[in-house]
């Protein structure tokens, strides 16, 4: 990093695969639904890219309640992807992102891998500027993660979507695995765009007083701050092992959290379960990574990725 | 609107076991316009390591000082923080939050408030509001464990008030619906919020009576805002945001009338 001569505004876009983002601040799926609800705390324009919840074939009615559970510095969450359907979502959740000067990244889901290509296909035409494909949900029974716990399995999906997707393709990876270096390898090797890391982390909490599992689903994922190291050292990790750009993510809850994740080897980074904690969180980190640049005297925030020593 | 807001603690005090009374105030300029009965707000622990807001539903609001009373059962270490705040300190708090009861639907007739437990919060504040509109006639029956009462005294001032206890240590000896049977109370309306057994009775008991039941669901929330899709009821029709048989309860509720869920 050169830190000596420069004064002026740092430069805060990214390019993620051919796509000029202003800033590197997206929202992790899931937990910004479309960006309606928070349009009323956030200015989404101020966002690098919104990135939805994740959307299928058909609409999906998720997992039985209790679907959140609150623990030590996270939470745990068995929401089952309920969405509305791809229908629904371009009608009424695309239509209302388009009004905003921000990059769409549409989460795609499916339990086959039918369902998959069906969401791709019809998205092709549609105001979307990339794709992320979740193969890395814990919380659907069959089909999803399989995906993304089989090096195999996610080369070759990743290659079929890109055979019919017309926008950049993110896959979206587990961290339930042995090695994400050899999951971030095989998504390259599929032809994969860009991947994005880490999906939360399978976990379960009991109520010992009920002597009860406290999610119906019993396991859940965990995310926010507790999950924050492990994401930040299997980003590392993949940056270490592919040339396609990281989008990293994980426990997120400051513009220094964002950094850490850039010099860990991100891209890109997004805000996800804190936005629960700070519903303005996502322009918070935006300012504060700018703040952060001009302490530092950096140019750009591209020069972050990686600068790790 | 939505706002995340820095309150400042005007009381605390406990009214009764492990049932803690909170007064809040709103900085001047962010008083908000309107806050309807049974709306709630999710209020944030001091203590880093707890994320989520707790939903408490209000029980006071009072617009000339701008402020809102919430009172809550400690339930865990999040609303033992709550309850460990003075008089003078902040707690930030996201609101107001939910749709409330639609008093329009309540105007001019005989309304039946059954409140269970820490349900019977949110009670106050609607009784309040139907006392103040012409022809409304407020019957509260509330049920509580044992002698142990709370809020009791706000009630009587709006309405005739009758007791149930667990125990029988005050009033009927039973829940709020063997004291209506007992007293025999007569409503055009049932205004509902409590345990989920108590609400499946009071569905069951308007639909017998053939009046409509606004019941006030509980669920375990993240977000509040309708982003996150935990805290969603079982809906007898498609709901027409989900579109799926799932209403979320911060958003679409959480009064939701009784005939419209399946609880």
């Amino acid at each position: 990093m050169r830190e000596e001569t420069y004064r002026g505004k740092p430069d805060m876009s990214v390019n993620i695969a051919g796509v000029e983002l202003k800033n590197p601040v997206m929202t992790a799926s899931g937990t910004f639904g479309s960006g309606m609800e928070y349009s009323e705390f956030v200015d989404l324009n101020r966002l690098g890219a919104v990135v939805t919840k994740g959307v299928a074939n058909k609409p999906w009615e998720g997992n039985p309640t209790p679907r959140v559970a609150e623990v030590y510095g996270g939470m745990l969450n068995a929401i089952g992807l309920q969405n509305p359907g791809i229908d629904v979502f371009i009608e009424r959740d695309l239509a209302f992102l388009k009004q905003f000067d921000t990059k769409v990244i549409v989460n795609v889901c499916g339990h086959t891998e039918e369902e998959y290509l069906e969401v791709v296909e019809r998205l092709a035409d549609e105001p979307v500027d990339m794709l992320e494909i979740n193969v890395s949900c814990p919380n659907v029974k069959q089909g999803a993660i399989q995906f993304g716990q089989d090096p195999d399995c996610l080369k070759d999906i990743t290659a079929k979507i890109k055979r019919i997707a017309k926008q950049p393709v993110i896959m979206k990876l587990t961290p339930n695995v042995t090695d994400i270096a050899v999951m971030a390898r095989a998504a390259e090797e599929g032809g994969a765009d860009a991947i994005s890391l880490i999906n939360t982390i399978t976990g379960m909490k009991i109520d010992i007083e009920k002597r009860k599992f406290v999610l119906a689903n019993k396991t859940g994922g965990l995310s926010g701050p507790a999950i924050k190291p492990v994401a930040v050292r299997m980003v590392w990790q993949a940056a270490q092992a592919v040339k396609i750009p990281i989008i990293g993510m994980g426990g997120i809850a400051s513009a220094e959290d964002a950094v850490e994740f850039m010099l860990a080897g991100a891209s890109a980074v997004a805000v996800g379960a804190m936005n629960f904690h700070d519903p303005y969180l996502t322009q918070k980190v935006v300012d504060g990574m700018e703040q952060y640049l001009l302490r530092h005297n950096i140019q750009t925030v591209r020069e972050l990725t990686g600068a790790v020593q | 609107m939505k706002k995340k807001t820095t309150m400042t603690v005007t009381e605390i005090r406990s009214l009764a076991e492990g049932v803690f009374s909170m007064k809040l105030r709103y900085p001047e300029n962010e008083i908000p316009q309107e806050v309807r009965p049974g709306q709630f707000a999710g209020l944030y622990p001091n203590d880093p390591s707890k994320l989520l807001p707790r939903p408490i539903s209000i029980c006071r609001w009072n617009p000339d000082t701008g402020e809102l009373q919430f009172v809550f059962r400690v339930a865990g270490a999040g609303t033992a923080s709550l309850a460990a705040q003075k008089i003078g300190s902040s707690v930030d708090m996201l609101g107001i939050l939910g749709n409330g009861y639609d008093l329009e639907k309540l105007a001019g007739k005989r309304v039946l408030l059954l409140g269970g437990g820490i349900g019977i919060p949110p009670m106050v504040e609607l009784a309040a509001a139907l006392a103040s509109m012409p022809g409304s006639e407020v019957t509260a029956v509330m049920g509580y464990r044992n002698s142990d009462l709370f809020l009791t005294q706000e009630l009587e001032r709006y309405g005739n008030l009758l007791i149930a206890t667990e125990d029988g240590s005050v009033g009927t000896k039973g829940n709020v619906l063997d004291a209506v049977r007992e007293n025999g109370v007569r409503a055009d309306a049932v205004c509902a919020c409590g345990p989920m057994p108590m609400l499946r009775a009071v569905k069951k008991f308007a639909r017998e009576q053939g009046i409509p039941a606004y019941i006030s669901l509980e669920e375990r929330m993240a977000c509040g805002v309708g982003a996150c899709l935990g805290c969603v009821t079982k809906t007898v029709k498609t709901d027409s945001h989900s579109h799926v048989r799932n209403a979320r309860i911060c958003t679409e509720g959480p009064v939701f009338d009784a005939e419209e869920v399946e609880i």
